[in-house]
């Protein structure tokens, strides 16, 4: 994934978009935006930094997972798979982009006059799985993370935050194959990724 | 020297009655020249009296108390995680501080009974029996921490090599799984020092039992124990065999609970200190734990023969050399914050001191730094009240020190966007406040039950079990 920085306008249309298709609860989130103010008054800018999952080659999050629930998919995508999952939060700890949430189970409209609405309740299709929304029921007490909607790319359509972004800030695709855009867009001079002194090799690009 | 006292030249032998040399008496480890009957009835004593009235008041507030335990782990299950102060950058929170609490509270117990005893410390005898028994119920209650802290406890037997139809195996590359067998080895091998130690005890008791049911409760667990010369060779060795055997954990156990952080990238964490760091402080909160119970005992029970001034002392020093260690590793960690340059490494110990959770930190500086220099003085090691208070906030230091650890890296790492705060709720107080509602019945279920004193290992040290005894 290619994310060209000078295009995004923090508009947190991606960040809303995966909301939906994941039917995330309160409290989780994927795709975050994250708000920089640079430079000192009166010279200042905003640059909005979306944060979706890095997708690491070498992902510190797979090594610590006591009961082996996640783990790297051939095509680089990190996965999990809820069932596995017993909620130790290690993952959650190793991450240094924060990129893992965890399901506490709670509602929206929780403190509501009139809570836990069925629209909370309605089940999500992560993995190409059919989870329902319920106490003591995966993936509620579960490690989550973005996961580029790989049940959409396993139908052979993009991730919501891409199809979502309205000024087309990000690419998608497959980073070895020399004739994809993201190839092109990566071999520039102006990308960068996070914290790569972590040696965590991350899959997502970003472009200054 | 040797040579000199063995084969003295002229010169050598009348500088020798010029100087004088002092004569370096051992201490004496039983007080007033105690016989062995007297020892045997003043612990049997305690398991044999009328239950006193204290007792029953402290076994059911104990019992009250534990009882929070019980119901904020049933709301636990019952509601989620959720109901835990626990929030998405602080995604550890009290279970993890309270289990490393627990867990470095059992150390004082194994390094007693193992490391002492290999070092021929006798001192420990008067200490070792109660010592371990606090190690192993500071075990059963850190187990529960970590056990209930994960989403869906149901599932937590799958981090054990249990063959399941779900073809789930754990992951040994994982620190936690580490934890697992480090926490269940230490426990088990915490157990079995403890009942070899007890089997000679539980016969002695057997053998005054008055009635039938005592005779058979203590007869079963005594294992036919005769005292026969080939009953204590066994025994003996097995003793050595498990001492031998627990050492390393003494060391292994903090270590691992360490790598949970220190293999961890976040700032604060990702440190080659922690392992000795953890150890140090283990140590130091056990000791502070041991004078905590101890010294009341002593003073009910009118132990002050057996648990001397002399005792209280090596345990006090123990407690300033382990927490001037831990001392050491809190201006090390700052040093080579410092030193190695990494800015996130910087902001995180400056955060620790002056950051929003400034007050723990300082809390935990006061309890553990400063509170141990007082056991430099004599006249500080004397005072046992002075010792008890100090021991107790030795303990809530340790405390402050996991939770400065575990708390203030999570909520303030890498991404600043997603730093948050933690407070706890009232569900992880109660549960907290539980463990040593917990932790009590079960000591006081062992004082009522069990000899708090390894009589056989006393009756070893007394004056009168020394052949050069009366200047033979």
């Amino acid at each position: 994934m290619v994310i060209d920085l000078r295009k995004c306008t923090g508009c947190n249309a991606c960040t809303i978009a995966c909301i939906a298709e994941n039917h995330l609860p309160a409290g989780v989130v994927y795709r975050p935006v994250m708000e920089e103010e640079l430079g000192t008054y009166p010279n200042v800018s905003m640059r909005s930094t979306p944060r979706p999952c890095m997708q690491c080659e070498t992902a510190p999050c797979v090594p610590v997972c006591p009961v082996h629930a996640t783990w790297i998919r051939p095509d680089g995508i990190v996965d999990m798979d809820y069932d596995q999952c017993i909620g130790c939060r290690y993952c959650m700890t190793a991450c240094p982009y924060h990129a893992r949430t965890f399901d506490f189970g709670y509602n929206y409209t929780t403190g509501t006059p009139e809570p836990n609405q069925p629209y909370e309740r309605v089940p999500n299709f992560e993995y190409g799985k059919r989870w329902e929304q319920r106490r003591g029921r995966s993936p509620t007490g579960n490690v989550r993370k973005c996961h580029f909607c790989s049940h959409k790319l396993d139908a052979g359509m993009l991730p919501s935050c891409v199809t979502s972004c309205i000024g087309y800030a990000t690419y998608f695709g497959d980073a070895n194959d020399p004739d994809s855009l993201v190839a092109e867009l990566i071999s520039r001079g102006n990308k960068i990724r996070l914290k790569e002194e972590m040696g965590t090799r991350p899959r997502v690009y970003y472009l200054i | 020297m040797a040579s000199l006292s063995e084969n003295p030249s002229p010169s050598a032998a009348a500088l020798l009655r010029e100087v004088a040399p002092a004569k370096l008496d051992r201490p004496v480890l039983v007080e007033n020249d105690r016989s062995f009957s007297w020892i045997t009835n003043k612990i049997c004593g305690i398991i044999e009296e009328r239950t006193p009235l204290w007792w029953w008041v402290a076994f059911c507030v104990s019992g009250f108390v534990a009882s929070f335990c019980l119901i904020g782990l049933t709301y636990l299950v019952a509601t989620g995680t959720g109901v835990w102060g626990l929030n998405n950058p602080a995604n550890w929170g009290w279970a993890i501080v309270n289990f490393v609490f627990w867990i470095g509270i059992g150390h004082a117990g194994t390094l007693i009974s193992a490391i002492l005893c290999l070092l021929r410390q006798k001192w420990r005898t008067s200490i070792n029996r109660a010592a371990e028994a606090m190690t192993i119920f500071a075990v059963v209650c850190a187990g529960i921490f970590p056990l209930f802290h994960v989403g869906r406890v149901w599932f937590a037997w799958w981090l054990f090599p249990i063959p399941n139809s779900n073809a789930i195996w754990p992951n040994f590359k994982s620190a936690l799984l580490w934890d697992v067998f480090a926490v269940s080895t230490y426990g088990t091998v915490s157990a079995l020092f403890w009942y070899v130690g007890l089997i000679p005890d539980l016969a002695t008791v057997r053998d005054r039992a008055k009635t039938k049911l005592r005779q058979v409760c203590y007869g079963i667990f005594a294992l036919g124990w005769r005292g026969s010369n080939r009953h204590w060779r066994n025994y003996e060795m097995a003793y050595l065999l498990l001492a031998g055997l627990s050492t390393p954990l003494v060391l292994s156990v903090h270590t691992i609970v360490s790598f949970d952080f220190a293999v961890s990238l976040i700032p604060g964490w990702h440190t080659t200190i922690f392992p000795p760091y953890f150890v140090a402080g283990a140590i130091f909160s056990g000791f502070g734990m041991v004078l905590t119970l101890m010294l009341p005992l002593r003073a009910i029970y009118r132990l002050e023969d057996l648990i001397t001034q002399y005792h209280i002392d090596c345990m006090c020093k123990i407690c300033l050399a382990t927490g001037s260690m831990v001392g050491y590793a809190y201006a090390m960690e700052f040093f080579i914050a410092w030193y190695g340059a990494n800015p996130f490494e910087s902001f995180a110990f400056v955060n620790r001191a002056f950051g929003p959770f400034a007050w723990a930190y300082w809390i935990m500086i006061a309890c553990n730094v400063i509170c141990p220099q007082f056991f430099w003085f004599k006249a500080c090691r004397r005072n046992l009240v002075l010792v008890f208070i100090l021991s107790i906030l030795i303990n809530v230091g340790m405390w402050f020190e996991r939770f400065v650890i575990a708390v203030t890296s999570l909520s303030r790492d890498f991404m600043p966007t997603s730093w948050g705060y933690y407070s706890p709720t009232v569900v992880d107080i109660f549960t907290y406040v539980g463990t040593f509602g917990v932790f009590a019945v079960l000591f006081l279920l062992f004082l009522r039950f069990l000899p708090l004193m390894a009589m056989a290992e006393i009756k070893a040290v007394t004056p009168r079990a020394d052949p050069h005894h009366h200047g033979h």
